[in-house]
């Protein structure tokens, strides 16, 4: 599957090398090159210095024969904005994003974006951890 | 009308001061809180709140569900995005209108809901356009021993001619259109039937005297 990731962060990383060795197709964007440190050396995909919110960068990037897009960078209304773009102007089939903030979340999943928040994630699961379910 | 502005910068705070001055009831927020702290020196605090106009809890508290029109007009194009759709599909404000620096989001955002954009870039080249005469008419060879001048013409989608053969244009009898460019297509070898469309590019061979007719005929509304 191609994939592409927006933000080379802990999760971003993360999720790009899990991907990768799974034996996918990655390509993970960012605006900092210093970013891509935190790749493992065995990464095989691309890794590309670029905004994810620019069509042309996107473009370069693959995105139109891309199977899904992550947004993953530090800002919620980037994340937002550049999985709108993937979904709206590159159609991609499978766009997910992480938004922070749970209301934010919540509406824009009504407005059909896949997206998850960690903060709803974390509370259940530290809650699950403290006085089960 | 009851105004909702994100981001107080300079746009966001002199666009609060007008629409004051006009008796609107305007409301600026502002995540930056030394900068919300000037505006309500400025123009009181009932006029500014310090807050992320991103958030939905903010906008719930600023009263935006009675919001005639949010305008956010903050440095970061995915932030006035965000904002204008929450405003939108959460509490139903009619009229949305976000800054764009990019211009090539214009589309996009109106394709997201938002109703109005408005891009600095697009209204400076705008501007010079109209400002500017521009040239519908270059020069780009005189043939000086017969006083001929080879001009390209191009044709605004506003000139008369658009439409029209060229066999029906009362062109200048010295003057010959020898070829047209037209986008995307090969070069085009004029005849009477040809119909101009706007958009052409056309080079034609007249004399220096009637270059000013024929371009008014070419190009005139």
């Amino acid at each position: 599957m191609k994939v592409i990731i927006v933000g080379c962060g802990r999760l971003g990383a993360q999720l790009a090398d899990l991907l990768d060795s799974d034996g996918h197709d990655v390509t993970i964007l960012d605006t900092d090159a210093y970013s891509f440190r935190r790749l493992l050396a065995e990464f095989h995909g691309t890794a590309l210095v670029g905004d994810g919110l620019d069509e042309d960068t996107l473009a370069k990037a693959g995105t139109e024969q891309a199977e899904a897009f992550v947004a993953v960078t530090q800002g919620d209304n980037r994340n937002i904005m550049a999985s709108q773009i993937a979904k709206h102007v590159f159609h991609v089939p499978r766009v997910l994003c992480r938004i922070y903030d749970p209301l934010r979340r919540d509406l824009f999943s009504r407005l059909g974006l896949e997206a998850l928040s960690p903060t709803v994630i974390f509370a259940q699961m530290f809650r699950e951890r403290l006085i089960g379910t | 009308m009851y105004i909702i502005i994100v981001g107080g910068g300079q746009v966001g705070y002199q666009l609060a001061r007008a629409l004051l001055a006009e008796s609107h009831e305007a409301l600026v927020i502002e995540k930056n809180a030394v900068v919300s702290q000037a505006i309500a020196n400025e123009l009181g605090s009932s006029t500014v709140m310090h807050g992320d106009g991103c958030e939905v809890s903010v906008l719930n508290e600023a009263g935006t569900s009675r919001a005639d029109m949010l305008l956010a007009v903050t440095g970061d194009d995915e932030d006035n995005l965000v904002s204008c759709q929450i405003a939108k599909h959460q509490f139903g404000v009619s009229r949305t209108l976000a800054r764009v620096r990019n211009p090539r989001y214009e589309a996009l955002f109106h394709q997201l809901g938002v109703d109005v954009t408005v891009s600095s870039t697009s209204l400076i080249l705008e501007h010079i356009e109209h400002e500017v005469p521009s040239h519908p008419l270059m020069h780009l060879m005189l043939i000086r021993d017969k006083g001929l001048e080879i001009v390209e013409v191009r044709i605004p989608s506003t000139a008369g001619s658009v439409g029209k053969k060229i066999g029906d244009l009362t062109i200048p009898p010295e003057s010959i259109i020898t070829l047209i460019l037209r986008q995307e297509q090969n070069p085009i070898i004029p005849n009477p039937d040809t119909i101009i469309e706007a958009g052409d590019h056309l080079l034609a061979v007249t004399p220096s005297a009637s270059e000013t007719e024929l371009r008014n005929i070419l190009t005139g509304e």
